[in-house]
């Protein structure tokens, strides 16, 4: 059976859910191989989860030039790899570092790209969502070995007993590889909430809500559905929450099972970020407003009745 | 320095987009057309580092002929002048050829940096920036929120979901940049009417060196083999709130899809 290379998501010695994701979607086409891609030590962490979800082998390319310098190093290292596994796909997950590896590796390896598919076939087409989910589309990569990043959520992650040979690869790289370095990350906002990406709950508030401190009326509601907390770009233009909640086109694209949009009008601009949500729920005082165009479920008023009597009314069921 | 900032015309974002029945590829014919809105920050963030540091911004777009609208604009905006390449036979391009012919129109142009926008609402793809990086060989320096010259290092902030990564190199480079980074400026009337006698130059595919047999739909790197209109939405229930009703209503619909 024919390898199908999956690119590691993972941070601070643990796996993403989404990396679970790309496991499951893989052995419909074949053997999943898993691509860990980090620092010295990297992979030796990750194996026995990489092993639950079904990984055959795991690919270890250990060096600090991968996390010393951008996109570049991963497209390259992934392109040895086709060469000499001749899998059937390389999977990665939809994100803004995985898109661009995805895209420099195809270019590589004379192939194409799919971005942010929702779902792949056995033989390799993806299905996509594209025009703000108006439109489904089915398409394929026309020649070499297909390269898709498939969207969070789209695929339910499995258990499979895999055995996980780990495999070293060794890091060479060219200079072209090294030229943009990376100084540091910062990381502006950590809770204990969920990522956004990550998360299959999510709570956002618009400019509704009309301050920093009415913020927590929104935090709280998520809490009480374990859900991450975003935002529309008026609530963090406006400086009530960080830039990195922003929601929507030019912030986080999300798809989980259960979007709540209190205080938000719904632009078109948010929607291009929410839209392919399983279930939408809005909360706003203008029956107009279109966000109520989405909505499986909407409540016309006030967020400040609403949103707290909703809070209190989900940890009575519990 | 001299800069080139690459502006996509895309279907308005409000308009109903479709695909061509005919050949699975965006309809671009029957929508309003207009500035790829992250490319007008592109060429706000061009301007400022022509203001900043001198040298000469040329815009470049790759589109069929209606394009020319968003050049003008553009150039209104204060760019100097245009290079546009225009061919039918690059109907239906994926991202890696757009990468491709860009490349080459680069070359005909003498630049330092090349300032795109991070996504186009098209094809939401943000490949094209970090593609041309590959295809030129230079940095890439994508989705900034922040970009600085000094002599010839640009260092960027780059967005992060969860905050931002700061990463630097060598000119010549190619930025993306994200909607944080500054607020475009409107044309004035005066830079509308200099915008007039600007040059644009055309160009076609064997322009650049290039055969027309070798681009285009017949060999783009991905196909489109069939679409179909998402089933609609379902009618949400909408119900408004009476002393509480809206929240109780809430965790009924809740309940019953067993996410509470
Ligand atoms: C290039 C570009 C990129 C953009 N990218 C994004 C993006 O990624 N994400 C994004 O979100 N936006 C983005 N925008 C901005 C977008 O166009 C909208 O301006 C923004 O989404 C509006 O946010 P909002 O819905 O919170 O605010 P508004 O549109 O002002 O809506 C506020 C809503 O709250 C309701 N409301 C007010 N008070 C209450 C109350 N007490 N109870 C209940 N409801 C109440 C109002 O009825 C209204 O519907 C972008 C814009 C541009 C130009
Ligand atoms: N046909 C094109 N002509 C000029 N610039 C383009 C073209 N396609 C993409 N770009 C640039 O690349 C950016 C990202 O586009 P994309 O990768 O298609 O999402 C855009 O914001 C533009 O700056």
């Amino acid at each position: 059976m024919a390898e199908v290379l999956v690119l590691v998501d993972h941070a601070d010695g643990t796996v993403k859910k989404a990396t679970f994701e790309l496991l499951t979607a893989a052995r419909s086409l074949g053997e999943p191989s898993a691509v860990v891609l980090g620092a010295p030590g990297a992979a030796a962490a990750l194996r026995e989860t990489l092993a639950s979800y079904g990984a055959a082998k795991i690919y270890a390319a250990e060096s600090n030039d991968l996390v010393g310098f951008l996109v570049a190093p991963a497209a390259e290292v992934l392109a040895e790899l086709v060469a000499q596994a001749s899998p059937a796909a390389v999977l990665l997950a939809t994100g803004r570092d995985n898109k661009e590896i995805a895209a420099r590796l195809a270019f590589k390896i004379g192939s194409g790209i799919l971005t942010d598919a929702v779902g792949i076939e056995a033989d390799g087409a993806a299905h996509q969502s594209v025009f703000g989910g108006s439109v489904e589309v089915h398409s394929r990569v026309s020649a070499g070995v297909p390269v898709i990043t498939l969207r969070a959520n789209s695929v339910g992650p499995e258990q499979a007993d895999g055995t996980a040979d780990v495999v070293p690869v060794p890091v060479e790289l060219s200079d072209a590889a090294k030229a943009a370095v990376v100084e540091e990350t910062v990381v502006e906002e950590k809770g204990s909430r969920p990522s956004l990406t990550d998360a299959s709950v999510i709570v956002s508030g618009g400019r509704g809500v009309g301050s920093a401190e009415n913020f927590a009326i929104i935090e709280k509601l998520a809490d009480s559905l374990g859900a991450a907390v975003g935002a529309s770009r008026a609530a963090t233009d406006a400086g009530w929450v960080p830039h990195t909640m922003q929601v929507g086109q030019t912030g986080v694209t999300v798809s989980p099972q259960l979007y709540v949009a209190v205080g938000i009008s719904g632009a078109i601009q948010h929607r291009a970020g929410m839209q392919t949500s399983k279930t939408i729920v809005a909360i706003n005082k203008d029956p107009e407003a279109p966000i109520f165009e989405l909505a499986d479920f909407g409540v016309v008023g006030d967020l400040f009745d609403v949103a707290p009597a909703l809070t209190e009314e989900i940890a009575k069921r519990k | 320095m001299n800069i080139v900032v690459l502006v996509k015309q895309v279907p308005d974002t409000w308009a109903e987009r479709r695909l061509s029945e005919t050949d699975n590829t965006l309809d671009r014919e029957s929508v309003d057309a207009v500035i790829n809105e992250i490319d007008e920050y592109a060429i706000e963030e061009g301007l400022r580092l022509k203001e900043a540091h001198g040298g000469e911004v040329t815009i470049l777009s790759m589109g069929p002929e209606r394009t020319a609208e968003s050049i003008r604009k553009a150039l209104s905006m204060g760019a100097d002048k245009a290079v546009h390449v225009s061919d039918p036979a690059l109907h239906g391009a994926c991202a890696i050829q757009t990468a491709q012919v860009l490349a080459k129109a680069l070359g005909t142009v003498d630049w330092d940096l090349v300032v795109a926008g991070s996504e186009s609402t098209d094809a939401r793809l943000s490949v094209v920036p970090a593609l041309l990086a590959e295809v030129l060989g230079v940095a890439q320096l994508t989705h900034a929120r922040k970009v600085t010259v000094d002599g010839s290092t640009v260092t960027i902030e780059r967005q992060r979901d969860d905050g931002y990564t700061s990463v630097h190199g060598q000119l010549p480079a190619v930025v993306s940049v994200v909607e944080k980074i500054n607020e475009p400026r409107y044309p004035s009337f005066k830079g509308i009417m200099a915008a007039k006698s600007k040059p644009v130059q055309t160009l076609t595919v064997a322009d650049l060196g290039m055969s027309p047999d070798d681009v285009g739909l017949a060999h783009a790197t991905s196909e489109v083999l069939d679409f179909t209109p998402a089933p609609p939405r379902q009618a949400g229930v909408i119900v408004k709130d009476d002393a509480g009703s809206g929240a109780a209503a809430i965790a009924d619909f809740l309940a019953s899809k067993k996410i509470i």
